[in-house]
C-alpha cells in the first residue's frame, strides 16, 4: 500500500499542470473576481480616487496646429496668476528622446519623443506644462501662455508620407534601437518584407485571383477610465507614480529616460483600472505629472478630459491593405500577398510592431496555400500617434483578409463558410506565415461548424427579404492572435507562505479590469489544492513585484499563467523539505496534500499551517519561491463569428440582429471572465465595423472629441451577442489554455460585411460601414 | 456660495462656485463612487439620484439643489451590493469603473418600473455606457436578479398564507 502511494504520488509529480480539464478544481470554474465587492460597492480604489488632496493639478497647452516650430513662448502673464507653481516649456525638458511604447527593452519603436519639442506635429502636441494648486488657476494659466509659432506644411495624407520633402521628423536625435526599416529622412517608421514560395509564380498559375484595396480607421479604446497618473517624492526622495497603467515596468523605464534620470529613481504602482484595451500599453499621460514633481518636488496629478483622450492619445493604426488572393476553380487558396499601409501618425509608438500582425495573424489563417508574400510600410504623418489597440494590427489585416475570401467566394460562386472549411488552418499544420509555428492546438474547424449550426446558417444564407423593404442576411469570418510575444514577453511570480499557512502571490501581471489577479489566482489554488480565499494576490509595484512585462498582447493567461505553475511546482517541493525536516524524516517519503505533509512511513503529518508559523520561528530560509517564464512559442487562439443584419433597402441602415461567436482559447480558465472578454470585445468590434471613426479636417484638426462625435455602441447597438467555446488543449498553455484577450475584437467587421454583402450586394471596403456608405453600394451595383 | 442639501441621508454644507458641477462637489465630499467619464453627459458614469430620480450630476448645476436630497452609491451600498453580487456573478463588472452610475441607474429602474421586459431594460439603461461587457452580462445579472426577487416574495407569500 505504501509502495502504490509513493508511484501515485509520482505520477502526480511528472503530470505537473497537465491534468484532466474534467477534473479540475478551481480553474475551469467560474468563480467571481476577487476585487468584485469593492468594485460594485464603488470604493475608491481608482488612480484619481487614491490622489492625496493636495496634489498640483497638471495641464497642458497642446498646440492648434498640425505642424510648427514654436519660436517664442511667453509666460509671464501666466505665471502671474495666483496658485500657479510652474510652468514649463521645451527648454526646461531633456534633449534626449524616448518612446512611450510599453514595450520590452530596446523597444523596436523609434526614440522620436521628447517630454517637450520645439516641434510640435500634430493638433493637440504638448507645448507646454503647467501647475498650479487649483484647476481654476492652471485652466486660466494656460490661455495666458503667449506662444508664436513658425506654422509649416503638414504631411496628412499617408498615402504620400513616406519621401515626402516634408519630414515629420527631421531631427538628427532621433533613434531606431532596432532594425525594423525605420528611417526618419523617409517619414519611414517602419519596413519590412517576408515570404514563402514564389507568390507570383503561384498567381500567375490561379484560376481566379481576386485584387482588393481594404482600409480601415483609425479607433478609440474608449475606456471609461481616460488616462490619469499622480506622482510625489517618497521618504528617500524618490518618485513614486501611482497610475493607470498596463506596463507598470516599462513605465519606469520610459520616465527614467524621458527625465534622463537613474532607473533606481523610479517607482511605478498600479491601482485599479478602469479599462485599458491597449491605450495604457503607451505611457500617455505620466510624464506630465512626473516632471513637475521632479522639478518641484512636490505631488501632482493630470486627469486627463475626455476630449483629450480623444485627441491626444494612442488610438489604432490606420491602414490601409492591398490583397491579392489567388485559388483554383475548385477553391483552393493557393496564394496570398498582402501590402499593409500603416499610419502612425506624429509619433511611431507600435507602429513597427502592430503592422506585423496585419500578416502574420492573418495569412496562416488558410492553410492549403502554396506561397505568401507580406511587404509593409509604416509611416509617420502629422495626426495624432498611434498605438496599441486589442487586436494590434491582426484586427486591421484579418478584416482585410476576410473580406478579400468573401469576396473570393462569390466570384466562385460558393458558400464562403464552405470556402473556409476547404481552406481553413487545422490542428497539426505548420504555419509558415505564423514564424514557421506548428498549430498544436487548434479547434477552428468545430469553432466554424458550432457557430453556423448557432445562427441557422443553412436556413439563412445568403440572405431573407423580410417584405418591407427590409433584407436580412448572414456574414461570416474566422480569426486568430497569439498567445504573448515568443522569445520576448516575460512573467515571474513569486509565492511566499504566511503564518497560518495562507499564501502571497505576487505578479507583475496587471489586472486592467480583465481579471487577471483572479484567474492566476485560480491557477494557483488549482496548483496548490487550496482554497482561492487561502491566496491573496496584490496590485503591482515596481520596488516589490516580480518583473513582469505587463498585461498586454494577450500574454497573462498564458506567460503568467505558466509562471504560476511553475512558481508552484517549485513552492509544492519546497513545502515537502520543510514537511519532511518538522517531520523529522526523508524527502522521499513525504507527499504534500495541499492542507498537510504526510510522513508515508509512519502517517504522521504536519499541517499546512503549522508548517506557516513554524517558519515564522527560528527559521533560516524563507518559504517561497520565485519562477518566471518565456515562451518559444505563441499559440494562436481561433475563433469564427457569424454575423446577422438587417438593411433597410431604402436608407440603407443597418441594425445588427444577432452574432454568434465561438471561441477556441484552449482549457477555459475561467467561462464567466471568458464570456465577457468575448462579448465585450465583440461590441467593440461591432463599434469599429459600424460607427468609430477617428475623422480629421483638411488642416488635420479631429472632430471627433467627443463621445458625440466618436460614437461607441450603447446598448441598444450590439443586437444579441452568443458566445459559445470549442476547446482544444494546448499543450505548452496552463491547464492547456490560450487567451482570449484579442482575438474577439476581430470578427465583427469581416463579417458584418459579408452579411451586407449578402444581403444587398453592396461589399463594404472601408470602415465604418455607415448606412450612407451601404447605400451608395447598392445604388453603384 | 454655501449651499446646504441632503446628501446619503445626512444634512450637508458646501461651498460653490456658481459653475460648480454636482459631480465635482460629491467628490470633494467623499463621494468617490461618483465618477466622470465624458463630461458631454453622453455616458452615464456620474448618475447619482436627486430627490429619488436618476440624473447626470456632471450637468447638474450644484447650486442648484440647495434643499434637494441626492444619494449616491455610498448611500445605498447594501442594495448596491446584493445585486452588485449578481453583476460580480456574471463577471460583469470587469473593470468597474462604470458600475456605480450603473448600479444607481438599475436600482432606480426597479423603483420605477415593474417587472420591465429586455427592450424595456435596454432602453431605462441606453445612457449607461461600458466599454468592457458588450452589456450582455449587465442584463443576464439584472435577469437573474429580478427572477431571485420574485422567488424571495413568492416565498415570502407561501410564509404568509401559512402562517
Amino acid at each position: 500500500m505504501m509502495e502504490a502511494a509513493l508511484t501515485e504520488k509520482k505520477d502526480q509529480k511528472e503530470a505537473g499542470s497537465v491534468k484532466d480539464p474534467g477534473k479540475l478544481r478551481v480553474v475551469n470554474h467560474p468563480v467571481s473576481k476577487v476585487d468584485a465587492p469593492a468594485l460594485v460597492t464603488g470604493k475608491a480604489v481608482y488612480t484619481n480616487d487614491l490622489a492625496p488632496s493636495d496634489c498640483l493639478i497638471v495641464k497642458v497647452l497642446r498646440s492648434p496646429h498640425a505642424h510648427a516650430l514654436i519660436k517664442d513662448i511667453n509666460t509671464t502673464r501666466a505665471e502671474a496668476v495666483p496658485g500657479i507653481e510652474c510652468i514649463l516649456t521645451y527648454k526646461d525638458c531633456p534633449d534626449k528622446r524616448f518612446t512611450m511604447a510599453g514595450q520590452t527593452y530596446p523597444e523596436p519603436s523609434p526614440y522620436d519623443r521628447l517630454i517637450l519639442d520645439q516641434r510640435v506635429r500634430f493638433v493637440g502636441d504638448a507645448a507646454a506644462i503647467v501647475a498650479g494648486t487649483s484647476e481654476e488657476a492652471v485652466k486660466k494659466a494656460v490661455k495666458l501662455i503667449k506662444v508664436r509659432y513658425e506654422v509649416l506644411e503638414p504631411v496628412l495624407d499617408f498615402h504620400t508620407a513616406k519621401d515626402n520633402p516634408i519630414l515629420v521628423h527631421p531631427e538628427e536625435n532621433w533613434k531606431s534601437l532596432c532594425p525594423v526599416g525605420a528611417d526618419n529622412k523617409r517619414n519611414l517608421c517602419a519596413h519590412g518584407v517576408s515570404e514563402s514560395g514564389n507568390i507570383e509564380e503561384v498567381l500567375a498559375a490561379c484560376d481566379y485571383v481576386v485584387d482588393r484595396v481594404y482600409h480601415t480607421k483609425a479607433n478609440q479604446q474608449a475606456m471609461m477610465e481616460t488616462f490619469r497618473t499622480y506622482t510625489y517624492l517618497d521618504t528617500y526622495g524618490r518618485l513614486n507614480v501611482v497610475s493607470s497603467t498596463q506596463v507598470p515596468f516599462h513605465v519606469r523605464r520610459i520616465l527614467a529616460n524621458a527625465l534622463d534620470i537613474p532607473k533606481h529613481k523610479v517607482r511605478v504602482v498600479k491601482p485599479r483600472i478602469g479599462g485599458g484595451f491597449g491605450a495604457k500599453q503607451t505611457s500617455v499621460s505620466e510624464v506630465y505629472p512626473a516632471i513637475v514633481t521632479w522639478k518641484t518636488g512636490k505631488p501632482a496629478k493630470i486627469i486627463y478630459t475626455r476630449e483629450e483622450s480623444l485627441t491626444a492619445s494612442s488610438p489604432r493604426h490606420e491602414m490601409e491593405m492591398h490583397v491579392r488572393l489567388g485559388a483554383d476553380n475548385e477553391g483552393n487558396i493557393r496564394g496570398i500577398d498582402l501590402y499593409t499601409l500603416s499610419n502612425t501618425g506624429a509619433f511611431g509608438e507600435h507602429g513597427p510592431t502592430t503592422v506585423g500582425l496585419s500578416g502574420h495573424k492573418s495569412i496562416p489563417l488558410y492553410g492549403k496555400a502554396e506561397a505568401f508574400r507580406f511587404t509593409y510600410d509604416v509611416v509617420y504623418t502629422n495626426v495624432m500617434s498611434a498605438g496599441a489597440y486589442r487586436g494590434y494590427g491582426a484586427t486591421q489585416g484579418i478584416f482585410a483578409l476576410e473580406s478579400a475570401v468573401n469576396e473570393l467566394a462569390q466570384v466562385l460562386g460558393m458558400d464562403p463558410a464552405v470556402l473556409r472549411e476547404k481552406n481553413m488552418v487545422r490542428e497539426g499544420q505548420v504555419m509558415p506565415a505564423y514564424y514557421g509555428e506548428t498549430a498544436k492546438s487548434c479547434a477552428l474547424d468545430r469553432c466554424l461548424k458550432r457557430a453556423k449550426e448557432m445562427i441557422g446558417w443553412d436556413e439563412k444564407y445568403p440572405r431573407r427579404d423580410m417584405g418591407n423593404g427590409k433584407v436580412r442576411g448572414v456574414g461570416v469570418a474566422m480569426a486568430m492572435q497569439g498567445s504573448g510575444i515568443s522569445g520576448v514577453d516575460t512573467g515571474s511570480v513569486a509565492i511566499k507562505v504566511n503564518d497560518d499557512g495562507f499564501y502571497s502571490l505576487m505578479i507583475g501581471a496587471t489586472d486592467m479590469g480583465t481579471g487577471c489577479d483572479t484567474i492566476l489566482s485560480q491557477m494557483a489554488a488549482e496548483c496548490l489544492e487550496c482554497e482561492l480565499e487561502d491566496i491573496i494576490v496584490s496590485c503591482v509595484d515596481t520596488d516589490t513585484s516580480p518583473y513582469d512585462c505587463g498585461s498586454y498582447a494577450s500574454s497573462t493567461t498564458y506567460v503568467t499563467g505558466m509562471a504560476v505553475v511553475k512558481t508552484c511546482e517549485t513552492l509544492r517541493a519546497k513545502i515537502c523539505e520543510r514537511g519532511a525536516e518538522y517531520l523529522g524524516c526523508s524527502l522521499d517519503d513525504v507527499e504534500f496534500d495541499g492542507q498537510k505533509v504526510t510522513n508515508l512511513i509512519t502517517g504522521e503529518s504536519i499541517s499546512r499551517q503549522e508548517i506557516g508559523n513554524r517558519v515564522m520561528c527560528s527559521s533560516n530560509a524563507p518559504l517561497s519561491a520565485n519562477e518566471a517564464f518565456s515562451s518559444p512559442t505563441s499559440p494562436p487562439p481561433f475563433m469564427a463569428g457569424i454575423a446577422e443584419v438587417e438593411i433597410d433597402r431604402e436608407t440603407g441602415v443597418i441594425e445588427l440582429i444577432d452574432y454568434a461567436a465561438v471561441v477556441d482559447c484552449g482549457t477555459v480558465v475561467n467561462p464567466n471572465l471568458a464570456r465577457i472578454q468575448t462579448e465585450g470585445g465583440i461590441a467593440q468590434g461591432i463599434g469599429m465595423a459600424l460607427y468609430e471613426d477617428v475623422v480629421y479636417n483638411a488642416k488635420g484638426k479631429n472632430y471627433s472629441n467627443s463621445f458625440m462625435q466618436y460614437k461607441i455602441p450603447s446598448r441598444l447597438d450590439v443586437g444579441n451577442i452568443r458566445v459559445e467555446f470549442e476547446s482544444s488543449y494546448e499543450p505548452t498553455g496552463p491547464f492547456g489554455a490560450k487567451s482570449i484577450g484579442e482575438i474577439v475584437i476581430n470578427t465583427p467587421s469581416p463579417a458584418i460585411s459579408n452579411a451586407i454583402q449578402n444581403a444587398v450586394g453592396a461589399i463594404i471596403r472601408e470602415l465604418p460601414m455607415t448606412a450612407e456608405k451601404v447605400y451608395r453600394g447598392m445604388q453603384e451595383k | 456660495m454655501e449651499i446646504q442639501f441632503v446628501l446619503n441621508q445626512k444634512q450637508v454644507a458646501a461651498e460653490v462656485a456658481a459653475d460648480t458641477v454636482l459631480l465635482d462637489v460629491l467628490r470633494g465630499l467623499g463621494c468617490k463612487s461618483v465618477k466622470c467619464g465624458c463630461e458631454t453627459t453622453n455616458c452615464g458614469l456620474c448618475t447619482v439620484w436627486i430627490d429619488g430620480r436618476s440624473r447626470l450630476s456632471c450637468s447638474v448645476l450644484a447650486a442648484s439643489i440647495a434643499g434637494h436630497e441626492v444619494t449616491t452609491l455610498e448611500g445605498v451600498e447594501r442594495e448596491a451590493a446584493e445585486f452588485g453580487a449578481f453583476l460580480a456573478g456574471e463577471g460583469a463588472e470587469q473593470c468597474g469603473f462604470c458600475s456605480p452610475g450603473f448600479i444607481m441607474n438599475v436600482l432606480a429602474m426597479f423603483r420605477e418600473l415593474e417587472d420591465p421586459d429586455i427592450d424595456e431594460i435596454r432602453e431605462y439603461l441606453a445612457g449607461n455606457l461600458c466599454r468592457c461587457t458588450g452589456y450582455m452580462g449587465q442584463l443576464r445579472a439584472i435577469q437573474k436578479y429580478m427572477r431571485a426577487k420574485a422567488d424571495q416574495k413568492t416565498d415570502q407569500r407561501r410564509g404568509e398564507a401559512t402562517a
